[in-house]
């Protein structure tokens, strides 16, 4: 699999001259804006979809549904707000596509088709600009879809964080392949595919007024590639979803309650990197509840588990999966966790946003 | 990680509930001082593993619970003003007021920043010398240090632009009002280690004394905390009571002796309300005469006359002195969640109220769990 492209030092290939940072005509729809298109998104983007210049894409599912039995899609939709726009392991750019990919495969969906609506604030440097629409067309083909429709809004100065994006996304879910959080039975296993907490933390080490030293990256990965080699072993699986804002604990509990069942986990059994473990220790935070952008959580039959396991560790993103808890009747709704001591706790949905305690 | 790991270890806390149920005779109150007890207790399941004759009671530690509400009410009044930025510690925001609180201030359009140091505070006044920069200086003694640091910085440096909206309590004339206190049944206190680290324990040596109570200076972690329950218990069993220090890898019987320095020059003793309790004397902090000028109730004197009122149904302050338990109130779970407190006990997550709904709450939370069984059979 290739590795994520370095874009330290990369420059637009073509800048506006005039313009080093977005101006408010760049959302007017006159001349500045067909140059801003024709210049950064087109180059970047290009594909025979975005090639039609329609109010809207026509997209052409023939081919998908002759080697994809089905008659399913997926789509979803998703707004991308994080700030700082670059921080250690990405930028909102590549977030903004692998969300979107990565919520479609979590209905085990083959992504195809994405959107991408940008809010660029006055100001914006284009060279800022240009760096994360690259490093977007990059993630595009890493997760094998295309953009096939698109659209800039320019807000004045002070009404936007630098850029926001919005991806929707599209995918075919093929026959035989039934996921829901509605679908956890008593008896089933929950597995993750790695260490939970790195994105978040790697966040919080670059925001304003908190900035610490330390080698936490994000975890923002396409995970598309790895559910397909867990649906090539089984469609046994009963449910997937990607464990970001809220972390895994919110994850469980959406599970837990979608499906009226309770869930157990064991705590000393989720991965967790030291680095991410030390830095929730000093600002107070609990790792379980620390956002992700490359972990999902799965729950299926145990029988299946361990082969489907073996699968996952062979992936670049899935070589740290663990079984780290299953399914039960007891407390339908309700998140349970084994404490490292051996106690037993409940793990509930974060009440608002993540506080760090006093002392 | 080192130092924690090793303190949250089965093993050792299996061992020394052993050694604890070895030597228990009889049913024994034993009070937690600090929140971050609270939350370590409920957090690692610890409450479940305890032999039945050892009843925790949650104390007044948490210095988020007990700031009163007048203050939450004169901080709201001065985060909502336009030529003011007020910073704070984060899970002050979420407190309620009278009838709101900072986070709705915030939406409102008013500046409320959260900080993880009061000398950041200092920074955001150099960069905005248009505004006036107030921090919440809340806490016990654990906190009071790096805020009366960030007074003196504030003096040296010439930093007019900021004020401290001051709250500060202090642990030992919490012990007192709850030992005067007919009401309360109290075995013995585990002291909160981070406030002994700064302070040292010798203030609590004639409390002991006078008392004739077990006060043993417990740590954070569950080996700790069962560590400080035994040597608590070792004593109450062999009728004795003095103080002791189980957290000896942070704590010395001095303190941090620089740390008091700074509280002494910046700090005097005051009489203070307690939220849910009521004024306790001698039990806060308040700036001395020679830094009135960062004093934001002097700076802002309009806030002075802020009344309030407490929600008739809480119970927070009889949960605080250990009088009744979280889910003993009509309100909990049902009024009164985390998502809307009625009172601070539910909102910090060192708060007894809080830290029971978010752990305690499930179908057979008073089934004890067999934790030699579940070492040899894990998930």
């Amino acid at each position: 699999m290739a590795e994520k492209p370095n874009l330290i030092g990369w420059t637009c290939p073509r800048p506006l001259q005039n313009y080093p940072t977005i101006v408010l005509g760049h959302g007017s729809g006159g001349k500045m804006m067909a140059d801003l298109i024709q210049h950064l998104f087109s180059p970047a983007f290009e594909n025979d979809l975005l090639g039609q210049m329609n109010d809207s894409t026509t997209l052409d599912l023939t081919e998908t549904f002759q080697s994809i039995p089905s008659n399913r899609l997926a789509f979803t939709t998703d707004s991308f707000v994080v700030s700082p726009l670059f921080f250690p392991g990405g930028n909102i750019g590549e977030l903004a596509i692998f969300g979107t990919i990565n919520d479609l495969a979590m209905s085990g969906a083959k992504p195809l088709f994405l959107s991408a609506g940008f809010i660029l604030e006055e100001g914006l440097p284009m060279e800022m600009l240009g760096k994360i629409v690259n490093s977007m067309a990059v993630a595009c083909k890493f997760g094998g879809v295309k953009i096939a429709a698109g659209d800039t809004k320019v807000v004045n100065r002070g009404h936007g964080d630098g850029l926001y994006i919005n991806t929707s996304g599209i995918g075919v879910i093929p026959d035989g392949i039934n996921i829901s959080a509605k679908y956890a039975r008593p008896g089933d296993v929950v597995l993750i595919n790695g260490s939970v907490g790195d994105h978040g933390m790697a966040i919080m080490s670059v925001r304003s007024g908190l900035e610490f030293e330390t080698a936490i990256k994000s975890d923002t990965a396409p995970l598309n590639g790895l559910v397909d080699s867990m649906l090539e072993v089984t469609h046994e699986i009963h449910c997937l979803r990607d464990a970001t804002r809220g972390g895994l604990a919110a994850v469980l509990n959406e599970l837990a309650t979608a499906s009226n069942v309770g869930i157990e986990f064991d705590e000393k059994a989720v991965p967790i990197l030291p680095e991410v473990n030390a830095a929730c220790e000093m600002l107070g935070l609990d790792p379980f509840y620390i956002a992700n952008e490359g972990k999902f959580v799965v729950v299926m039959p145990e029988a299946k588990a361990e082969e489907v396991l073996f699968v996952m560790r062979k992936h670049p993103y899935g070589k740290d999966a663990a079984i780290i808890g299953k399914v039960v009747e007891n407390h339908p709704g309700l998140v349970t966790a084994r404490t490292s001591i051996g106690g037993m706790r409940v793990v509930d949905l974060p009440a608002g946003e993540l506080l760090p305690r006093i002392c | 990680m080192k130092y924690i790991e090793e303190y949250r270890d089965a093993y050792l806390t299996q061992k020394l509930l052993k050694d604890l149920r070895s030597i228990l005779t009889r049913d024994w109150i034993l009070m937690e001082v600090c929140g971050g007890q609270t939350h370590s207790i409920i957090k690692s399941g610890l409450d479940q593993l305890l032999p039945k004759e050892i009843n925790l009671v949650h104390g007044p530690g948490c210095p988020v619970c007990v700031t009163p509400l007048e203050l939450i009410d004169k901080a709201i009044a001065l985060a909502s003003r336009r030529d003011v930025i007020f910073t704070s510690f984060g899970d002050m925001l979420r407190v309620p007021g009278s009838s709101s609180d900072l986070f709705a201030v915030k939406a409102a359009g008013g500046d409320v920043r959260i900080l993880y140091s009061p000398l950041d505070s200092l920074k955001i006044a150099r960069e905005n010398p248009d505004k006036t920069v107030v921090f919440f200086g809340i806490g016990f003694e654990t906190t009071a240090p790096p805020n009366a640091m960030a007074v003196v910085q504030a003096q040296v440096q010439g930093i007019n632009n900021f004020a401290m909206l001051v709250s500060h309590v202090t642990v030992p004339a919490a012990i007192i009002a709850l030992m005067e206190s007919p009401d309360v049944k109290v075995d013995g206190f585990l002291a909160a280690g981070h406030v002994c680290t700064v302070m040292g324990y010798w203030e609590y040596e004639p409390l002991a004394q006078k008392y004739k109570i077990p006060i043993v200076v417990t740590g954070f972690e569950p080996v700790d905390i069962v560590h400080g329950i035994l040597k608590c218990v070792r004593q109450l069993e062999g009728d004795r009571y003095y103080v002791e220090n189980a957290y000896a890898r942070s704590v010395i019987r001095e303190g941090n002796r620089p740390a008091q320095a700074v509280i002494q020059r910046v700090f005097e003793l005051c009489d203070r309300p307690w939220r849910g309790i009521g004024v306790i004397p001698q039990s806060g902090y308040r700036l001395r005469p020679e830094f009135a000028e960062f004093d934001a109730e002097l700076r802002f004197p309009e806030i002075q006359s802020i009344e309030t009122k407490e929600s008739d149904l809480c119970i927070s302050g009889l949960v605080l002195q250990g009088r009744k338990k979280p889910h003993e109130c009509m309100a909990f779970g049902k009024e009164c969640t985390p998502q809307t407190p009625l009172g601070a006990t539910m909102v910090s997550t060192e708060g007894a109220c809080a830290a029971y709904y978010r752990y305690g709450r499930y179908a057979d939370a008073n089934r004890r769990i067999d934790g030699d069984k579940w070492l040899k059979n894990p998930i």
